[in-house]
């Protein structure tokens, strides 16, 4: 099956998915399990990522930065611009790519290659619609909080890396975070965010889906999966940051 | 009833079905057998809807499935149970769940009154306590229940099963197979069964189709299976020496 082939299948799948919910309950109850899944149980590698590789950024701007004509506040404000406009949006979301994109298409391929989507169908379910909708609702409407989360912990993480080593002081980072800081920063990393929520969502779902074979397609669509939701997303990245920033 | 006019499906060049006709009565147990390949299992997943037809037409009670409005065929669906090979259960639910997931989609019954029915269906196919229980914590034979009990939880008019035996035991195989007959009888329901279990053809075969390369090549009921002289269906289900030799121990004894 050539691109073409497969975008206008995705394509196709979205219109199933985008159809009103059989039942509110199950739907509610399906997207209160989602956002724990996809959401809750990715807290801890984001936090745990955001901070470190915040504090890395700000080292590594202080060492590269040792000219006294600079003044200290710019890694701050380095640090800063770098977080919230490339490393939480875009980054934390090719980690979830990862995490949580494995996890989608491992759980529907599993269901496909075991029947349980059939029985759902011939139960009369829209199936897509019963399977994919609560993530994509749950991905969208949890990540832009997840990547809050992302910023504020990478520019602590900074903070205390300098602290800690020694190479700027607290009140010159402070400084840098505040000077020229735009709101509008924070509206593009969010609408990016939406949509990288988007992709983690349905990309993964599509190769689950439509797997076909037994354990090994859906090991293999797993990676197929990781590897394209992560192309999309670096896509998507490069256009929207020329849409929106240029 | 359930008739199937000159039915046709293939997938790309391959036909898989060629003009089958055949018809299922309500408290009656059908069996489709015939060797991997014959199209026993696209014949069945023609019948409840997964594939569509090329040509022919399929009808229940009179009422033809690719004829249907949405709202018929959400209807028609609800009269449709569905046991699945592997069971197909949802493995993240229990089996009270399992069961339940029909009822909460497609009723408005309250939660007592779905518990109620959860309940009477696992007694009926015997499997009391196990309503907390995962699938996985299950064995073939419960798994195979589960999946029945959630096939009839909704009261089907027509109950489909592809391969049921298939993984199990004998013994817990023809508790199966009493199982759905059981409960074929009792509810009057439509039964037609895929299986490649030649016991459960002699068991509980009240009609026998035999599929061959896509064709209806046989039909008769397990006691004209024994008479029969058709060779293909002798070199199928007397492959083995076992039931050769029933065979001719029926023969001579009727003789």
């Amino acid at each position: 099956m050539n691109y073409i082939e497969h975008t206008g299948k995705y394509f196709i799948m979205l219109k199933q998915v985008f159809k009103r919910p059989q039942k509110g309950v199950i739907f509610y109850e399906s997207l209160v399990k989602e956002i724990e899944e996809l959401g809750l149980k990715s807290l801890g590698i984001i936090m745990f990522i955001s901070f470190f590789i915040g504090g890395v950024i700000a080292l590594q701007t202080a060492l590269n930065l040792d000219s006294p004509f600079i003044p200290r506040s710019l890694i701050g404000f380095a640090a800063k611009r770098s977080i919230i406009l490339e490393f939480a949006p875009t980054f934390c979301s090719i980690i979830l790519a990862g995490k949580v994109g494995s996890y989608i298409t491992s759980s529907i391929g599993t269901m496909r290659v075991t029947e349980q989507i059939d029985a759902l169908e011939v139960m009369g379910v829209n199936s897509l619609n019963h399977l994919v909708l609560p993530k994509i609702i749950a991905t969208v409407f949890f990540y832009p909080f997840l990547i809050a989360l992302g910023m504020m912990l990478g520019i602590f993480g900074g903070w205390l890396a300098g602290i800690l080593s020694g190479l700027f002081s607290g009140v010159d980072y402070i400084e840098g975070l505040q000077t020229d800081f735009k709101p509008f920063f924070l509206v593009y990393a969010i609408i990016k965010t939406l949509v990288f929520a988007f992709l983690i969502a349905t990309v993964p779902s599509y190769h689950g889906y439509y797997v076909k074979g037994g354990s090994i397609a859906v090991g293999k669509a797993s990676t197929q999966s990781v590897v394209w939701t992560t192309i999309l997303i670096v896509i998507a990245n490069y256009f929207l940051t020329q849409m929106l920033l240029t | 009833m359930i008739e199937v006019k000159d039915l046709r499906k293939g997938f790309g060049d391959v036909q898989v079905l060629k003009g089958i006709t055949a018809s299922f009565y309500p408290g009656q147990t059908s069996l489709i057998i015939g060797q991997s390949g014959a199209g026993k299992t696209v014949l069945l997943k023609t019948l409840i809807g997964l594939h569509q037809p090329e040509s022919g037409s399929i009808s229940f009670d009179g009422r033809i499935n690719t004829n249907f409005s949405i709202e018929e065929k959400r209807q028609w669906r609800q009269e449709i149970g569905m046991v699945f090979q592997g069971g197909a259960l949802f493995d993240s639910q229990t089996v009270e769940e399992n069961i339940m997931f029909p009822l909460k989609m497609f009723t408005k019954q309250p939660q007592s009154e779905m518990l109620d029915r959860v309940n009477f269906v696992l007694n009926r196919v015997n499997l009391e306590n196990s309503n907390k229980k995962l699938p996985a914590e299950l064995s073939g034979g419960m798994q195979k229940r589960v999946a029945i009990a959630r096939a009839i939880v909704m009261n089907p008019k027509y109950l489909f099963c592809d391969e049921p035996n298939s993984g199990l035991d004998p013994s817990t195989a023809i508790v199966i197979d009493n199982l759905i007959q059981e409960i074929t009888d009792e509810y009057k329901i439509t039964t037609v069964i895929n299986t490649h279990d030649m016991n459960s053809v002699m068991e509980i075969g009240e009609k026998i189709l035999f599929l061959k390369n896509g064709r209806k090549a046989w039909e008769g009921s397990s006691e004209e299976m024994f008479k029969t002289d058709n060779e293909a269906v002798v070199n199928f289900v007397y492959s083995s020496n076992l039931f050769k030799k029933v065979r001719e121990a029926y023969l001579n004894e009727t003789k």
